[in-house]
This record gives C-alpha cells, structure tokens and sequence, in this order.
C-alpha cells in the first residue's frame, strides 16, 4: 500500500540517489576528495612565482590536517608549464582528461591563462580565480567559466590617475611601463582616467623589457622629460631600480608606484628606505614587512602558518603573501559549496562570495563576487611611505 | 646636455660589467674555441657566495677576495667534474652541457637564496667621485675595477709563464704536449680564471641591478655581443666591445629609436657590424689555409 | 650495406606503423602530446638540415617558428584564410625570411653566426610585442585561432584530425628530406661543411647553396610553427622566447646531429623531459618544487655524458656493435 510518507520516503530516496549520481559524474570529487589543478611556472623565465604554488599546496595541507572542507580532503595538483603557453595548454589538458580534477584554481599568468581558456569554457570547466590582473579575465558574458582574482591593474592606474587630477591638475606624469600586457594596461587605465587631459599631461613613456639588466637610462629620460609626476609600473626588480635613480638623479616631484612591488623588505629596502619617502601606492594586502602590521591578528595567523608549513623566505615573500589569500578564497568557495561540488555549483558560488574578509587583506575590506561581477577585489587604498611604513589615507575606493 | 652626461655614465658603468664578463668569455674562448653560456649563471652564484659572507659580518675586501678564489676553485672542479668528459664529444654536445649547467645553477639559486632581490653592498661607498654629479661613486669605481681587470688579464697572458703555457696550449695543443705542458689542466685553470673574472663581475653588477637569480641572464647577453663586437680573441677587443654596446644602447634607447625596440636595435646594429667586418672590429683575420 | 640499411628500414616502418594506429588508441590529451612532438620533429628536421648537414649553427629558429606560428594565426583568425591554405603559405613566408637572412650569415663563421641567430632569438618577443604590429599582432594578448575541425565529414574529432594532420605533413617532410640529402644537393651541402674551400674550388655555388638550406630550414620551422599554432589554439610573444629556439638546439643535439631518424627521438626528449623533471622533483620534498630547472639541466648533462653522439650515434654504435658479434 502506497501511504503518502513512504511515497515521499521513496521520493527522497530517489532524490538522495540522484544527487549521489551526480556527485559521482563530477570528476575529480568523491565523498573523501576533491582534486584541484593547477598549472605553475617553477621553471623557466616566470619561476619567481612559484612559491605561489607552493604556498598554495601548503595552505590545502593545512587545510587537510584540520580534517578538509565539508569531510573532503584536498588533492591539490600543481604542474610545471614554464611559463609556454603551448606547455600550458597540455598541462591543463592533463589535469582535465587525465588527471581528471574537478577544476583550475589560481593559473599563473596572462598569456599561459588566455591560451587554456577556450578550451576549459568550452568543456565547462571552472579556470577559477586566475593569477593575473588582466582585465579580460573578468567578462562572464563571453567566458562563464573564468573568473579574475588580483585587482585589475586597469582599476589600479584609474585610481592613480584620479589622484593626479585631484592633486595636480596640471602635473605633467612621465610614465615607465614593463613591455608587456602588465605594463601597457597601467597606460591604459591611466590614459582613461585622465579623459581628455591625457594627451597634455603625459609628456614621456619609456618602456623596458625584462630581459634587460638596469633601467637607469630609461629613468634619465624620463627625468629629462621635465615632469614632476613619475608613474612605475614595473616589477620587483625594476621597480627598485627606478625608486633609486630617480632619487639619485634629484627628482622632486611625486612618484607613484604600481602595486606588484610595495614590498617594504624586498623593493624599498634594496632601493632605499630614504630614497623611498614619499611613493604612493594603491594598496589592498598588508605587507608582512611592514613593521605597521606586526601585532595585527591576521599577520599573526600568516606568522603562524610560515612557521609550520613554510620558511622566513615566503613569509616575507609578496607572492607567497598573495597565495596566501587566494587559497583563502577558494577555501570559502568550496565551504560555501556545501556537499554539491558538480562544476555548475562551484562556479555560482566562486560568482556569489559575499563580503569575505581575509586575514592578509587591509581591514575593512571585502572579497565580492556577482553572476555580473568576476573582479574579486575591487577596493584599494592609497598609501604613502614615510621611510617606514606605508601610511593609508583616504577611502577605500573601487577605481 | 646633464641628461646625456647621465645616460652617458649609466651606459659606461654598465658597459664596464660587460666589458668584464666578456673578459671572462675571452678566458674560456682562448682556451677551447668555445663560449661559456653558463658564465653568467656562474658569476651569479658567486655572487651570492659573497653575499652570504658579508651577511655573515666579514668585510667587504675580505669577502670580495674569499669569493674569487672559491669561485676560482669552483671553476676548475666544473672544468674537471663536468666538462672535461666531453672534451672528444662534439662541439655542439658541450654547448648543450653549458646549457644544462646554466640551468642548473640558476634554479639551484632561486631554491636556496630564493627569488626576492636583495641588495649588495658595493666597496665604493660615498659621494661621487671628482667633484662631478653624473656619475656615482660605484659606477666611476667599477670602472676602475674593470680596467684593472682588462690589464691584470692581459699583463697575465703577456708576462708570465703560465700565461704563455695558456696560450700556447690553445694554438697548438700537440706542440705544447711535446715540450711538457700539461694542456689538460691549462683548460681546467682557464676555467678557474674565468670564474674567478666572472665572479668579480657580478659583485660589480650586483649594486646596480640587484641581486637575483635571475641578474645575469641580460648581462651575459650584452657581454656576448660585445665580446664578439671587440673580437673575441682579443682582451682589449672584447673589453672594448662591453664598454661600447653599454653605452651606444643607452644612447640608441634615449635618442634615436626609442627604449621599446632598443635592444632589437642594438643587435641589427652589432650584426651589421659584424657583416662588415666579420672577426670583430679588433679581432684576428681569420686566413683559411688550403 | 644492405645488412645495415635493412634493421634501419624495419624501424621506420615500425614507427610509422605505431604512429598510424596512435590516433585510434589514445586519449584526446595523449594525442595532443603527439601532435606537439610530431610538431617538434619537423622543426628540429629543419634546423638538423641547417646545422648538421650543412654546418651553420642557429640559435635562433625560434624566431621561424614564430613566424610560422603568427603567419598562421593572422591568416586564418583576421583575413579568414582557410587553415589548410594558411599553413603553406605561412610557411613559404617563412622560407623567404630565411632565405634573406641567409645572406648575412654568408658572412659569418661559426660562432659569429650563433651570435647573430642568438641576437634573432632575444629580439623575437619583443618585435612581436611592438606596438606598430598591434592590430596585427594583438599586442602581448596575442592572437587565439578557433580548432580546425576534420574536413570533409571525415569520422575523426578535432585531437585526432590535427594529429593527423601533422602526422601528414611530419611524414611528407621527412620523405622530402632524405630524398634533399641523398640527392646531389645533399653531398654539396655535406661537402660545404667539411671542407667549404675544396667545394667551392669543384665548383659548388656556396652562396646559392647556404642560403637555400637556411630558406628550406626556415621553411620546416615555419611549417612547425603554424601547425602548433592550430594545435594550441593561441600565438602570443611569450610562446616564441629564447628556450624554445634552445630547445631546438637541445632536441637536434640529444636526437643525433645530422640524424634525420634521430629528430625524432630529439622532439620525445624536448617534449617529455621537462614534465618529468617536474616529475621528479616532487620526490625532493615540497620545497623542491623550485627545482624542475635544475634536474632538467641535469638530465641534459647526464644524456650527453651517456649519448655524445646523441641517440642516433648511439644506435648506429649500439648495431654496429651487434653485427660484428655476427
């Protein structure tokens, strides 16, 4: 006899079955796992950022020691691709049909993540949180199936040319760019928030490659230039070559400084803790060499963890830093997956982070996703360096 | 007219690295017909030898002349460990063996010192020298360094024995055997020497473009390219060579062509040069005998 | 003779017979692999044409390669050229620009050449990257291709047509090749190497010779090039640096130098060697992970050391070896 609780009974049954079916179809998830990929340059002319990777693996172990998200451990698969693209694309490919996981977390670099991202949208594999500000990362419209993570150096270098036009209107900027997709966005956004004042107002670009050895010649000309606004969108390395000469040289005006290289341990010190006065940044990650941050709880807890799992080397380590919030991120995606981990949840919950705070990330701010919005973090803060630490000033604000 | 002064002393403080480094291409040119391309990861990881000791306290000249002869050391051992089993291969396999090595040490490097720069401390402290503003006081003293260099590598091939004993296991090698030259450690210490040069170079480098893993690999280039511009035979060639792609690249990159294509520029340029006269502006004439 | 040439025949119809049932056993992401080693083989038989048979060293033909891998890319993604068309003509670009640059290198000797082919190397990216190109180009963001799917409404997915494809073009080349170095076009090449004054003096046109072989040269690698680009999906500045025209030269060298069979055991090295350092490293701990580079440049020595003559001399010594025991 058919009573209405065993037809429900039989319904949840089916229902718990279904779901168990579709568990089981996901690949790379089962009731004890979850396998991760990752595609990493640890060697090659990129393999700096390794220790992205690293820090990554270690934060899953961890992770795993506490006994996993929602009763899963992670595997978390991290390959080599030399910074290649074409390396990129079997190695991605090896994670997906063979390896079989059940997405990409943090792939490093623009070009390595515009060569996989066809292929992963087309198959509707989540590409989640990728490791590069490139501002064609975020487009849901087009590619449903990859979302950014770092701020959009776009973004950045409106905020930067806002500032400007608040503070010196008739500043005329020098700008140093890297030649590559990083560097020519800063010109980009800087040009649209200058609007139509951008023609007048930049009187010099120079750019460098990084293979080369010192960037001195170019901050001379741009010095040259008679400007008194100086812009260095550049890396670690070069970024301190230029905080250096410019000082050198006698540059008074401001000089603002792209946000990949405001390590106060491994860009100000080497250039100059006196010749660094004055920079300004658009700031969204606490620096753990910045004394400023040093009884923070969530520099405690990153302490903490490079202790157990790691060195001093990483914990000083910008990247390492970066990583450290990334994997941050993920693990509240998968919390907030519950015990659906098919790819079409995992991707709406990546798109629906609200206001998660991080332990490395500046108070008051928020990661923030939306099925319209695949930039997580938005907000920056301007600071400036007094010879020790980076001072904030202002609002928040989101470019 | 100060701005040219800059890009003029920035181009020859640099150039004056090359100019060493091609010194040190010289050394191994000399010996085998062969150019190192693991020079420079070499000379990096020397340089990082000599940072771990001024970390630890010692004086500069102390740590300076400590490195060099390790480096010394370390580039016979090289010599002997790992290149002297090629020495009947083909050219070619010893070119992939520098190659292997390069990769070696520089990944061994970003594992054990990592890949943040660091900064390293130069012996020419101060203001700059003479009463000038263009040129700062480590830039006019690793010029010095590299004259002297240029002049201790050419008074050691000129002078002494066992520089004569290099050379002349170099230009004949069966002839020096019979008269009792042991050409095979002649390789070995023209591998130490130029380590030793090479190290001397990157402490020299390291103040201006910091300390990194990955500091070499665009000095090595220019250094290659000078030293074949100079003529790779010749010490005073290929020093000349450094000093001159240094600062014409500078100058190309701030007044001609513009810093993105500056170094693409910069090599048409060194190959135009080589087309018109192919052994280099100082080298020896090749004269094929039939 | 013939006792000598008959196990070589054997092998490569063996090869040929695995790489022709390959397609119909592997996987999608195996056959992408293939693909990318059958890509590697007919660039490294390029570059051997140049450097082991006629003895001009480069380091540069990454440079080809990126060119052949752009000329596809623009041909078929901005003019809508169909990809068959697009990968010879690619390639004949490729041909010219090596045929001019055969003509400075007249000029040099030896390690002058590997300066100039080495300057070609470093300055690829960054010619690619310049800002004049862009609306070619695309700048640093590069230029994605869409997959070529298999044409007429052949049963085979996209992994198994380009495989093929390559396949084709790897199998005609090599055909091609043997029949250039065999030919009296070959000993004239051979003869430049060993004894350039000798050859000229019997009359063989030096300059004709050299610069055909670098055009020829360029032309496999154009060809390679192109291929990869529809293989991969995607050309960007960072595709073409310095280690791709290194492991060329790598490939040639640990193949066998001269060696046309060796090429291929050359593209299987330049292939999997690096994942497996990747590999490896793992086993030296978590931080260790740093290290791929450095087992990498390990294993180069280490197969140098046991293979100078690369795997094809080792081979030939390995059957030599075999019938004198006979």
């Amino acid at each position: 006899m058919i009573t209405r609780r065993s037809l429900l009974q039989s319904a949840a049954a089916a229902a718990a079955f279904a779901a168990g079916a579709a568990r089981a179809e996901t690949p790379g998830v089962t009731d004890t796992e979850i396998k991760i990929g990752q595609t990493m340059p640890y060697s090659g002319p990129a393999s700096a950022y390794g220790v992205i990777g690293r820090t990554e693996a270690a934060y899953f172990k961890m992770i795993n020691e506490q006994g996993g998200v929602n009763g899963r451990r992670i595997d978390f698969v991290s390959l080599d691709d030399g910074y290649s693209p074409p390396r990129t694309v079997e190695q991605a490919r090896r994670l997906v049909e063979d390896e079989k996981v059940a997405f990409l977390f943090n792939t490093l670099g623009t070009a390595p993540n515009l060569a996989i991202r066809q292929y992963l949208n087309d198959n509707k594999v989540p590409q989640l949180f990728v490791s590069t500000g490139a501002s064609v990362f975020s487009d849901p419209a087009h590619f449903p199936w990859t979302i950014g993570y770092n701020p959009n150096y776009q973004t950045e270098a409106r905020i930067y040319g806002k500032h400007i036009l608040a503070t010196r209107p008739d500043g005329r900027i020098a700008v140093l760019f890297q030649n590559d997709g990083f560097g020519k966005e800063y010109l980009i956004g800087l040009k649209d928030a200058l609007g139509d004042r951008a023609g007048a107002m930049i009187v010099k670009e120079a750019s460098y490659e990084t293979s080369e050895p010192t960037i001195d010649s170019q901050v001379v000309s741009l010095q040259g230039s008679g400007a008194d606004i100086l812009v260095i969108a550049a890396t670690p390395k070069f970024a301190a070559q230029a905080i250096r000469k410019s000082y050198d040289l006698g540059w008074s005006g401001v000089r603002y400084l792209s946000n990949v290289s405001p390590s106060v341990a491994t860009v100000l010190k080497p250039a100059g803790l006196e010749k660094s006065k004055g920079l300004i940044t658009a700031y969204y990650g606490k620096d753990p060499t910045d004394a400023r941050w040093k009884d923070d709880p969530g520099m405690k807890q990153w302490q903490a963890f490079c202790d157990k799992y790691l060195s001093h080397a990483e914990f000083v380590d910008a990247n390492a830093a970066y990583a450290f919030s990334a994997a941050g991120t993920m693990l509240q995606t998968l919390k907030q997956c519950g015990a659906d981990l098919s790819r079409d949840n995992v991707m709406k919950q990546a798109a629906g982070i609200r206001d998660l705070e991080l332990p490395l990330l500046l108070p008051g701010m928020r990661i923030a996703t939306s099925p319209t919005n695949f930039s997580p973090i938005r907000q920056m803060q301007l600071a400036t360096f007094d010879g020790q630490s980076w001072q904030l000033f202002g609002e928040l604000s989101t470019g | 007219m100060n701005a040219f002064l800059h890009q003029l002393a920035s181009g020859a403080a640099l150039g004056g690295v090359y100019a060493i480094m091609a010194l040190a291409l010289v050394m191994i040119y000399q010996a085998t017909q062969l150019v190192n391309f693991a020079q420079g990861e070499m000379a990096m990881f020397s340089t990082y030898f000599a940072w771990k000791l001024t970390d630890l306290g010692w004086p500069y000249w102390r740590a300076f002349a400590v490195t060099v002869v390790v480096s010394f050391l370390g580039g016979v051992l090289i010599e002997r460990v790992v290149v002297r089993p090629f020495a009947k291969a083909p050219v070619l396999a010893s070119v992939i063996v520098f190659i292997g090595l390069s990769l070696i040490f520089n990944a061994l490097a970003g594992w054990l010192y990592g890949y943040s720069v660091t900064d390293f401390p130069t012996p020419f402290d101060g203001p700059p020298w003479f009463g000038q503003r263009a040129m700062s006081a480590h830039e006019s003293g690793s010029i010095l360094v590299s004259l002297a260099v240029l002049m201790l590598v050419y008074a050691f091939f000129r002078f002494t024995p066992l520089g004569l004993a290099m050379r002349a296991a170099a230009q004949n090698p069966t002839s020096s055997r019979l008269v009792g030259i042991r050409v095979g450690w002649m390789l070995a210490i023209g591998w130490g020497l130029a380590a030793a040069i090479g190290a001397i170079a990157g402490m020299m480098a390291a103040p201006i473009v910091y300390l990194d893993p990955n500091m070499m690999a665009g000095v090595l280039l220019y250094a290659f390219a000078g030293a074949v511009l100079g003529g790779i035979d010749n010490p005073f060639g290929a020093a000349f060579g450094g000093f001159a792609v240094g600062v014409t690249e500078n100058l190309m990159g701030a007044y001609v062509v513009g810093s993105e294509v500056k170094l693409s520029v910069a090599l048409a340029i060194i190959v135009g040069v080589l087309v018109w006269r192919p052994s280099g502006l100082f080298g020896r004439r090749l004269v094929a005998r039939v | 003779m013939s006792r000598v040439a008959q196990p070589g025949t054997i092998l490569r119809l063996a090869v040929l017979a695995a790489a022709l049932a390959f397609p119909f056993a592997a996987s999608g992401y195996h056959l992408y692999q293939g693909a990318q080693v059958l890509i590697f083989a007919i660039a490294l038989l390029g570059l051997n044409l140049l450097t082991g048979v006629n003895g001009q060293i480069s380091l540069g033909h990454g440079a080809f390669f990126a060119i052949g891998g752009y000329g596809a890319a623009i041909l078929t993604a901005k003019l809508g050229v169909p990809y068959l068309l697009a990968v010879p003509l690619a390639s004949l670009v490729c041909f010219g620009a090596g045929f001019l640059f055969g003509f400075p290198a007249l000029r040099f000797g030896g390690l002058y050449l590997a300066l100039a082919t080495f300057a070609l190397a470093v300055a690829t990216p960054q010619i690619l990257a310049y800002k004049g190109f862009d609306f070619l180009t695309g700048g640093s963001s590069g230029v994605s291709l869409a997959k070529p799917h298999a044409p007429f409404a052949l049963p085979l997915t996209t992994d198994q047509w380009l495989y093929c494809l390559c396949l084709l073009c790897a199998a005609v080349l090599y055909w091609a090749a043997r029949n250039l170095v065999e030919s009296r076009v070959g000993r004239a090449l051979v003869a430049l190497r060993d004894q350039p004054i000798a050859a000229e003096a019997m009359g063989v046109n030096a300059a004709l010779y050299k610069t055909t072989c670098f055009g020829v040269s360029a032309l496999y690698a154009g060809v390679a090039g192109a291929l990869s680009a529809l293989a991969v999906g995607f050309v960007s500045p960072e595709s073409f640096g310095l280690s791709l025209s290194l492991s060329f030269l790598v490939g040639i060298v640990v193949g066998g130098l001269g060696s046309l069979g060796g090429v291929l055991f050359g593209a299987l090295f330049i292939e999997f060697v690096p994942n497996l350092a990747d590999q490896l490293s793992v086993t030296f701990g978590e931080s260790a992970k740093a290290l791929p580079g450095a087992i990498y440049g390990g294993l180069l020595i280490l197969a140098m050391a046991v293979m100078p003559g690369g795997v094809a001399g080792a081979l030939e010594a390995a059957m030599r070896r075999v019938s004198r025991k006979k």
